[in-house]
């Protein structure tokens, strides 16, 4: 009986898992063999002898340096890191204030705002960026930054405002009744009670919105124009393959580089994470 | 002097579900005032307007000479103590305790001072560096209570605060609340749907109904002397027993009859009660005994289902066409199916307008 029960633990449980996860964290893997394997070893045929197509045999840094040297990559790091910071700021802040209030305010209308909302989290971002394009020139913000600080909020804000509004729902009304009747003001109330206990909420709402705008590419590719203005996703893709060569080494050291500090941000705060999309709050 | 008066307090909501109709209350200082009745009675909505979380339709709250009606509610001078105790889960015990001072501006020292003197009469002093995600049931009750006794408020609110706590706890808690409003003698408005809490706990009591006040009495009034029939079954338990009875018979003489039962009408009754009317009979399980054959007052039943307690024993029968209870001593040696004669405690009987339920 026991010997059928692990068996079948086995079969049903840990082969899946291990399919999954090979099939998800292998793209990874190759990533980052590619980016630190020298040059002829890249090229090298399968059939050829002493081919190792899944590991490398002399590991190097030259895609890296290369990547820092004779390409702006620092600056499209940079790029990067500012406008994500800055526009899931912009985002954290107008998401909140707009789920609380459609989450805990009675006033004329506030369904059909939560729908609208939502609604416009569902246009695709590639028929957006026309209209876009052409407010961006009217404002003449095109290959600046604060051509993607403002427009990524256009997505950003409808999703954290749809996630804070469910956790602000999860949150008893009676903590917020109780600070009102503790001397605090419904602002007072929000910004000291709600607030502090909605953190998984507005982390997870915050880390989602930073990794969508750090990873975003079209508007980056439409609004921004010169080198030192691209973000990684942009820079790597239009400065590495030029004409029809790929620099693949460089590509997958930008890619590497590019997903540390997402991964950072994810490793630091994913129990909040989890606990923010899946969680609820008990007084 | 924190007396709060409630008069003509109206509630309806914007689907026009009337909450609160015309209620009338006078809470006299230091009273602990229990407003009971079944879910949806409107004893909550009335705590929160007076607490401010609800806006009021038409009537006017005052608290002493205070018009509170507009006021917010950090302005009227209450604290209130919430079903799900309402802990702020990110602050300390401590935290939770001194949030309501330390928005009012005390000094830190007082602030202090406070919050250990409430901790101490709770028993909650080792607790106060814990997260209320640390604590059990009873012991965030007490914070909660703590939380609202601390800033010496005119009024103390209370909505079913022991409801989530199990049945032990509440009995131990429900006893210490009343020390505790003993001790500190405010003002206090208590929300139960437990009659035995509101019997234990109120100076007075509030039963409501579909937002109306039923009658308001101290406990024994209203069990001794019901206003209508709902007071009647819903304070008590097990339940008054109700049966529907015709009245025959004349001057003196008057014989209240249903099915299987045949009892004479109570001489202090005689005069409010007319022959040829039908009236509800209602009659405490413990006014039922067990009769000695020569009683004006007793009927015939066999016994369907002993319940034996320990300290009583509960009968169910049948008697006038319906189910009844009755509580004897546990030396009675009943068993069930056995056929036995009830009498009524005459002094004991209540008569309900059969139309209007009003007791006659």
């Amino acid at each position: 009986m026991l010997i059928e029960r692990k068996w079948k633990k086995w079969m049903y449980f840990y082969l899946p898992m291990a399919v999954f996860i090979l099939f998800t964290l292998f793209p990874f893997y190759w990533m980052a063999v590619t980016a630190f394997r020298p040059d002829p070893e890249l090229y090298r045929t399968w059939r050829q002898p002493n081919a190792a197509p899944l590991w490398t045999l002399e590991p190097t840094l030259e895609h890296v340096i290369g990547l820092m040297k004779t390409t702006a990559f620092p600056i499209w790091l940079w790029n990067t890191m500012l406008i994500a910071i800055v526009s899931t700021i912009i985002s954290l802040v107008c998401g909140m204030f707009a789920g609380y209030a459609l989450a805990r305010l009675r006033f004329r209308g506030s369904e059909f705002l939560g729908t609208a909302i939502f609604i416009t989290y569902l246009v695709p971002q590639t028929l957006l960026f026309i209209p876009l394009a052409d407010i961006i020139r009217d404002m003449q913000l095109g290959n600046t930054p604060w051509a993607l600080m403002l427009t990524y909020p256009t997505i950003l804000i409808p999703f954290c405002t749809w996630l804070l509004m469910g956790y602000f729902k999860t949150i008893p009304k009676e903590l917020e009744e109780c600070a009102r009747i503790d001397g605090a003001t419904r602002f007072g109330a929000m910004v000291r009670i709600i607030f502090p206990v909605a953190i998984p909420g507005i982390l997870s709402a915050g880390i989602f919105a930073f990794t969508l705008s750090w990873n975003e590419f079209i508007y980056a590719l439409v609004f921004m124009a010169s080198a030192d203005q691209k973000t990684v996703p942009v820079g790597v893709v239009s400065e590495l393959i030029r004409g029809d060569i790929f620099f693949w080494g460089q590509l997958m050291a930008g890619a590497l580089l590019g997903s540390v500090p997402v991964a950072l941000v994810y490793s630091f705060f994913v129990e909040y994470y989890v606990t923010g999309l899946t969680g609820s709050v008990k007084g | 002097m924190a007396n709060v008066s409630i008069r003509a307090l109206n509630k309806k909501y914007d689907n026009g579900f009337h909450a609160v109709k015309d209620v009338n209350l006078e809470i006299h200082d230091k009273e602990f005032m229990v407003l009971v009745g079944p879910s949806g009675c409107g004893k909550t909505t009335t705590l929160r307007m007076v607490a401010g979380l609800e806006e009021i339709t038409s009537g006017e709250i005052r608290i002493g000479e205070r018009v509170i009606n507009d006021l917010p509610p950090m302005d009227r001078d209450i604290a209130m103590v919430f079903q799900n105790y309402a802990l702020y889960p990110h602050k300390t015990v401590f935290g939770n305790m001194a949030f309501g001072l330390q928005m009012r501006g005390y000094s830190e020292q007082e602030v202090k001072k406070r919050v250990k003197d409430a901790a101490d009469i709770l028993g909650i002093e080792t607790l106060l560096e814990r997260k209320p995600r640390q604590l059990s049931g009873g012991q965030r009750q007490r914070v909660a209570v703590g939380r609202a006794i601390v800033r010496h408020p005119e009024v103390f609110l209370f909505d079913e605060p022991l409801s989530n706590l199990d049945a032990k706890l509440r009995v131990q808690m429900r006893v210490e609340l009343k020390r505790l409003h003993e001790r500190l003698e405010t003002t206090a408005i208590y929300v139960t749907h437990d009659q035995v809490e509101a019997m234990t706990l109120g100076t007075r009591v509030v039963v409501m109904k579909d937002g109306l006040v039923q009658q308001v009495g101290e406990p024994l009034e209203l069990y001794g002397r019901p206003a209508n029939r709902f007071v009647a079954g819903f304070i008590g338990s097990p339940a008054m027993n109700f049966v529907e009875v015709a009245i025959s018979g004349a001057g003196d003489a008057l014989w209240a009859q249903a099915e299987g039962l045949r009892i004479r009408v109570p001489q202090q009754f005689s005069s409010r009660i007319q022959t040829g009317t039908r009236l509800t009979l209602g009659v405490r399980p413990e006014a039922l005994r067990l009769a000695n054959g020569s009683d004006e007052h007793s009927f015939a039943t066999a016994v369907d289902v002993v319940e034996p307690l320990g300290n009583e024993i509960l009968l169910n029968f049948r008697a006038g066409g319906v189910p009844m209870v009755a509580r004897v001593d546990p030396s009675v040696r009943v068993k069930a199916h056995d056929n036995i004669h009830f009498a009524f405690d005459p002094q004991r009987l209540h008569f309900f307008d059969a139309k209007t339920e009003a007791a006659i």
